[in-house]
């Protein structure tokens, strides 16, 4: 189980969030490719979660996909989700 | 090199060498060193990989193969799965396909000479209201066009076929009848690595485990070899099958693909007397139900929704798709489960599979399988060699293409958008 810390509400059990995407570089210009593909790293990723089972708010992850370990979470920028 | 053909397993096999205190067995695949340089180097010693060699071997008489596997012959995903095979699919170019690797499966256990314990139980779409009867009767009659067998029935006929199904009206997921393809069934996940890479061996292959690709050589555009922890190897082509790592080794050449990572689980019980002789799938919860030779309940649901290579499930899944097994079969809610395993599967954005040629000349690429791995191995092998020896992919592979996405041109069998959790 992963305890992620909602910027809102504290540390609180993966089953309250919910992964929506990951935080891919670019939307200025997306097309269909790009729409498409991913990074999908092996290793730390940055990802829009969202506290949909708590208080709704959305989050960046940086979190490593090998080993599950949450490295920062941070409040996500309003231009971003 | 020469290579000894290694004796054929049988019967009068068996006894001879039990008769000589089974002194007398070789190993099932030689322990191969790697050359210098190869015509066809194949990354990935799973499943279809090994399939891959084996028909480059048989089919295009290809005399200088090599398969390099990181790990373990079969530790990765053909191993780490629920071992369903089937065909029952509503799209054209998945019904193609997976019929051709069902057709495959028919014969593979003498094909390889090894017996992959292909069992036809048949396989039953579970109806829970009469949406899902009109969809599964429409998918029905879409396979009976394609000449696949198909058979809808009534809650009672399921009831019949699985008698410990909660079938009442009081039951939770209220059983309204099924789809019941018969051909489908089970095989032993790991013979068919096992059987592959013995049969791929003794055509002349190269089976080298303990060796990772760590990078390609390229030269304009075009693959010249791979770069791994035993050394570099020349290759006149490359193809990769390396699904779940797909994204990973894929980025070495510079690709980035509509790929995620994700974690499918199942997990076993206890092993119990025979109480189900055939597959049970609910679409509409997601849950996997079947029982093993040995007598343990096989259960199997969603991915994990979050990307993950760490081949490790969330708790969260087993508690949801054990509740939904309970609610099916009340029968289960005593058993005790006695192993988990998660394999990190490529989700593409489609939910279909990429098998064909990439932007990189002389190099291939086979991924993409989301839930459906396993039962593609026959076809997925049948399909990158021929794709790998002439240059061109098959037609039953032609649609699988990495551009088809940029193109428009997706094969999106649930009709759900490009994100790997909806389909």
């Amino acid at each position: 189980m992963l305890i992620i810390t909602c910027t809102h509400c504290g540390p609180r059990p993966d089953i309250e969030f919910s992964f929506l995407r990951a935080l891919e570089a670019s939307h200025a210009h997306i097309d269909a490719a790009v729409l498409h593909t991913r990074t999908n790293p092996v290793g730390p990723s940055e990802e829009i979660w969202q506290h949909s089972r708590g208080c709704r708010a959305l989050m960046v992850l940086r979190r490593h996909t090998l080993t599950h370990e949450i490295l920062e979470v941070r409040p996500c920028p309003r231009d971003t989700a | 090199m020469h290579r000894q053909r290694p004796r054929g397993y049988s019967f009068g096999r068996l006894a001879r060498e039990a008769a000589g205190g089974h002194a007398g067995w070789q190993r099932a695949w030689q322990a191969a060193i790697p050359k210098p340089s190869y015509d066809f180097v194949v990354v990935g010693g799973g499943g279809h990989g090994l399939a891959t060699a084996y028909h480059l071997a048989r089919d295009h008489a290809a005399r200088s193969v090599a398969v390099l596997e990181k790990g373990w012959i079969g530790g990765g995903n053909t191993g780490r799965n629920t071992t369903i095979v089937r065909s029952n699919y509503k799209l054209e170019a998945n019904q193609r396909f997976y019929e051709h690797s069902l057709k495959l499966w028919e014969s593979l256990t003498r094909e390889l000479n090894f017996n992959v314990m292909f069992s036809q139980r048949g396989v039953v779409f579970l109806a829970h209201s009469d949406a899902d009867m009109n969809a599964l009767a429409e998918r029905g009659d879409a396979m009976r066009l394609r000449g696949i067998d198909a058979d809808l029935l009534d809650t009672g006929s399921v009831k019949r076929l699985a008698p410990i199904l909660d079938c009442s009206t009081s039951a939770r997921f209220p059983v309204h009848g099924g789809l019941l393809q018969r051909r489908a069934g089970t095989a032993r996940h790991d013979a068919v690595a096992w059987g592959y890479a013995r049969a791929a061996s003794a055509l002349g292959v190269d089976v080298i485990e303990n060796c990772a690709v760590t990078g390609f050589d390229i030269a304009d555009g075009r693959i010249l070899g791979v770069r791994t922890t035993r050394g570099a190897i020349g290759a006149g082509r490359v193809g990769v099958a390396v699904a779940g790592r797909t994204c990973e080794v894929m980025a070495m050449a510079g690709l980035r693909l509509p790929i995620e990572t994700h974690l499918l689980q199942a997990f076993v019980s206890e092993p119990v007397k025979p109480m189900l002789n055939t597959v049970l799938l609910s679409g509409a919860v997601h849950c996997y139900l079947s029982q093993t030779d040995k007598g343990e309940i096989v259960l199997g649901g969603d991915i994990d929704f979050y990307p993950s290579y760490s081949q490790r499930g969330a708790l969260s899944r087993i508690e949801q798709v054990a509740g939904q097994a309970i609610a099916m079969v009340p029968a289960l809610a005593r058993l005790r489960m006695q192993r988990a395993w998660a394999g990190a599967v490529d989700m593409t954005m489609d939910g279909a599979p990429i098998i064909g040629l990439t932007p990189v000349e002389g190099l291939f690429l086979n991924g993409g399988w989301c839930y459906g791995g396993f039962k593609a191995t026959p076809a997925s092998g049948f399909t990158f060699a021929h794709t790998m020896a002439t240059g061109a992919p098959h037609p039953l592979n032609a649609p699988f293409t990495l551009d088809r996405f940029e193109r428009g041109a997706t094969i999106n069998e649930a009709g759900s958008g490009p994100t790997p959790h909806l389909h």
